[in-house]
């Protein structure tokens, strides 16, 4: 997300992280470099000037010229007011038990509306609500089969309304039919808007008045340029929306607009889109995205993705594998699964620390699956002691898999490698948490 | 051209107020173009998404023009007005056209939810009212019901269709239609591909695989490879155009959106940076709501140069 502007305040700061001393005109030129940062990662023009301006006052007021470090300093007041600004603490998102609660999604078209409310359907039922999907977008051509369809995959029932309904009088029976089916949670999907025609920001208005939601999302597309502000103030103006979605933050956008949104409307943003997926939600971190935009990495959301996809008793298993040494090609197999489980690798490798100077990093997926081929061509035996595997076993693995005997060979040597690794975790001794690891080098 | 002063003025007609206040503004002060001054119009511009990069460019044109000394509004809106048509233009390419004698193949793609289908709906009614007879092709096979989404705009533009299944292969769907377009000597055969995010590298691969299945059936094809592009979408757009344009090669870009309140900036950037061109404006969500694009126009409309004496009334 946020990568390239972590490099700018990288490089703003890049003086400043020296020994060198620092100065008031060092300060105004990182300060400079900032202001260009927000600016090319489309943080409103209006907003990118008060925040360094409030760094800047910040910056003075803490006398950084004569801490010890004042690049460090500097980096920490940037990324203390970033995080602040976009709304401190994580965001709580609690559905009342008892009458089916409506949650109301708006948004211009185009933003991802639909497809948060399939994501956020399968969230709240992995949370033990029961969710009714309602499609009040009687405009898009096809919306309404779109939200059927996505229904269908999930398992979630889906309110369709009658072509050329009313969407107000679609909610309104939506409701109706979760409050007889024993249904808790009514995702309305309205149709996207322009936040300036007047018909159909009222539309909304009555489709609030008719169903009095106790969420109102709005969805805003991550690339969106200058104009979020706009947006974003018209909607909050109009309708009072209760919390945001940043949708499409798998891409390589910068992301200013969730910073322009926070500034103007105060609301917080409750989610995050990171891909088509229908498990691809998050809740949105401001603390973690600044300092990812600072270029220290996501690390907190690595480590839960890791233990989201890991049993806590597999672990504790191959923790105790590793110290005994006897760690086989069949937990190698295991773990590749459960990496698999925490999603496209590129997205992984953007959370760890220092990746984003690295630059684009390119992680061959096909490579896993190759991998994941070999492992499933050998046999228990093999598996479980690879020292067996001579040239003809080679080859005839080489043949089940669709691949090569140095494609073998290189394996079992990076097997042996990360076998080698094992062992000195083992002989630390220490019970130093291998969160699910990431065992291998390709 | 259907008429002197387009929908895309009006378009543009949010974003040209605050530019043209701005200027106004910055040199209100009466001191001339000095550096607040000019700092001043250079957030203006970046508020309309030109980008930084090309803000910074058209204020350093202003300063080496006018020095620090006095200067109209109107002088400044013209200078930025010309060096903004100078960059489109530079972009410009002649117009695609078919093998004599088979269809001409139009490939669309973007990223998700910037108006892929919509602007073909709109295309297709182009070139269906200049009496051509089009075929529109579902291979975005991905998002649930895109294909019936495209087949009610063909439905509405007079086009035949082509769909494929739910999940099925984008490249079998779009060779199929091809086969179909040189079958029934259709026209024009428009492409319509899942929106993917620049970034999806397998997905990215998957657009070039149906580009090339495409040039298996006609050598030619596709002639025409535009890039829709949402004119709500700031910075991140250059990025868009970089990596769709390494991967296909695109012949030119789709504006849409560009109904009142989307600034549009970022196609001077894209044209300045990648000389791409644009082909295409969409103004609205009605299906004659698209018009070619007019670098002039653009450039004009934006600054507020040349107002119409028919768009007063």
């Amino acid at each position: 997300m946020f990568e390239q502007l972590s490099e700018r305040f990288q490089s703003a700061f890049r003086s400043l992280t020296g020994r060198g001393r620092l100065s008031e005109a060092n300060i105004e030129e990182a300060l400079r470099e900032v202001r260009r940062a927000l600016l090319e990662a489309d943080v409103n023009f209006k907003v990118a000037r008060g925040f360094v301006e409030d760094v800047k006052a910040r910056a003075i007021g803490e006398d950084v010229l004569k801490s010890v470090t004042p690049g460090q300093q500097m980096i920490k007041i940037v990324h203390e007011e970033l995080a602040a600004l976009l709304g401190g603490r994580a965001d709580t998102f609690r559905i009342p038990s008892g009458a089916p609660a409506v949650v109301m999604v708006v948004g211009l078209q185009g933003s991802g509306k639909t497809t948060f409310c399939a994501k956020l359907a399968s969230y709240l039922r992995q949370r033990g609500k029961s969710p009714l999907l309602a499609a009040a977008d009687t405009y898009r051509p096809a919306a309404q089969d779109q939200l059927a369809t996505l229904g269908g995959q999930l398992g979630v029932p889906v309110h369709v309304g009658e072509a050329g309904a009313d969407p107000v009088g679609i909610a309104s029976t939506a409701l109706r039919e979760a409050r007889e089916t024993g249904l808790d949670v009514v995702i309305l999907d309205t149709a996207g808007r322009l936040h300036v025609d007047e018909d159909m920001m009222s539309e909304l208005d009555r489709i609030r008045e008719a169903t009095k939601p106790v969420e109102i999302l709005l969805v805003l597309d991550s690339m969106t340029g200058q104009d979020a502000v706009n947006v974003a103030s018209e909607f909050a103006g109009r309708l009072d929306f209760s919390g945001a979605v940043l949708t499409k933050l798998d891409g390589d956008t910068r992301g200013g607009a969730a910073v322009s949104l926070r500034a103007v409307t105060g609301k917080p943003i409750k989610f995050a889109g990171v891909g088509e997926k229908l498990d691809a939600l998050e809740m949105f971190h401001p603390d973690r995205m600044a300092s990812r935009i600072l270029g220290m990495g996501d690390v907190v959301t690595l480590v839960e993705r890791v233990q989201e996809a890991t049993d806590l008793e597999d672990a504790a298993k191959l923790e105790e594998k590793i110290r005994k040494e006897s760690l086989t090609l069949e937990d190698f197999s295991e773990q590749l699964q459960a990496l698999k489980k925490m999603g496209p690798l590129d997205q992984l490798v953007g959370m760890m620390p220092g990746m984003s100077k690295v630059g684009r990093v390119d992680v061959d997926e096909r490579a896993l699956a190759r991998i994941e081929a070999i492992i499933s061509s050998m046999t228990p035996d093999e598996r479980r002691d690879p020292g067996i595997i001579d040239g003809s076993r080679r080859k005839r693995i080489a043949r089940g898999s669709g691949t090569t005997v140095q494609d073998i060979n290189r394996l079992l040597k990076q097997f042996d490698a990360m076998k080698k690794m094992a062992k000195q975790f083992g002989r630390l001794g220490k019970r130093g948490k291998l969160p699910g690891g990431i065992p291998f080098a390709m | 051209m259907r008429k002197p002063f387009s929908r895309l003025r009006d378009g543009l007609a949010k974003t040209r107020r605050a530019i043209t206040e701005g200027i106004r503004g910055a040199l209100d002060r009466g001191t001339g173009l000095d550096s607040a001054a000019l700092d001043s119009i250079e957030e203006t511009l970046i508020a309309a998404d030109l980008g930084v990069e090309t803000a910074m460019h058209l204020i350093a044109g202003l300063r080496e023009r006018f020095g620090s000394g006095a200067t109209t509004e109107d002088e400044v809106r013209e200078f930025l007005a010309l060096e903004i048509e100078r960059a489109l233009q530079a972009a410009e390419t002649e117009g695609v056209q078919g093998e004599p004698g088979a269809p001409l193949v139009v490939m669309v793609a973007g990223v998700n939810g910037v108006g892929k289908t919509t602007t073909i709906g709109k295309l297709s009614r182009l070139h269906v009212d200049e009496g051509r007879s089009v075929i529109l092709a579902a291979a975005d096979t991905f998002r649930a019901a895109a294909t019936e989404q495209l087949s009610i705009w063909a439905d509405r533009s007079d086009a035949h269709f082509v769909g494929g299944q739910l999940g099925g292969d984008a490249a079998a769907v779009a060779y199929d239609a091809l086969d179909a377009a040189i079958a029934r000597s259709a026209d024009v055969l428009i492409v319509d591909t899942a929106g993917r995010l620049h970034t999806q590298k397998n997905l990215m691969q998957e657009l070039v695989k149906v580009k090339r299945v495409l040039g298996k059936r006609l050598p030619s094809a596709p002639n025409e490879l535009l890039l829709v592009i949402d004119a709500n979408t700031g910075q991140n757009a250059l990025s868009q155009a970089r990596m769709f344009d390494e991967a296909l090669g695109l012949t030119g870009l789709v504006l849409t959106k560009l109904d009142g309140t989307a600034r549009g900036g970022i196609v001077v950037a894209i044209a300045r940076e990648l000389a791409i061109p644009v082909r295409f404006v969409g103004t609205g969500e009605a299906i004659d709501d698209i018009e070619p694009f007019d670098s002039s126009e653009f450039a004009k409309g934006l600054l507020g140069v040349d107002e119409a004496p028919s768009e007063t009334t």
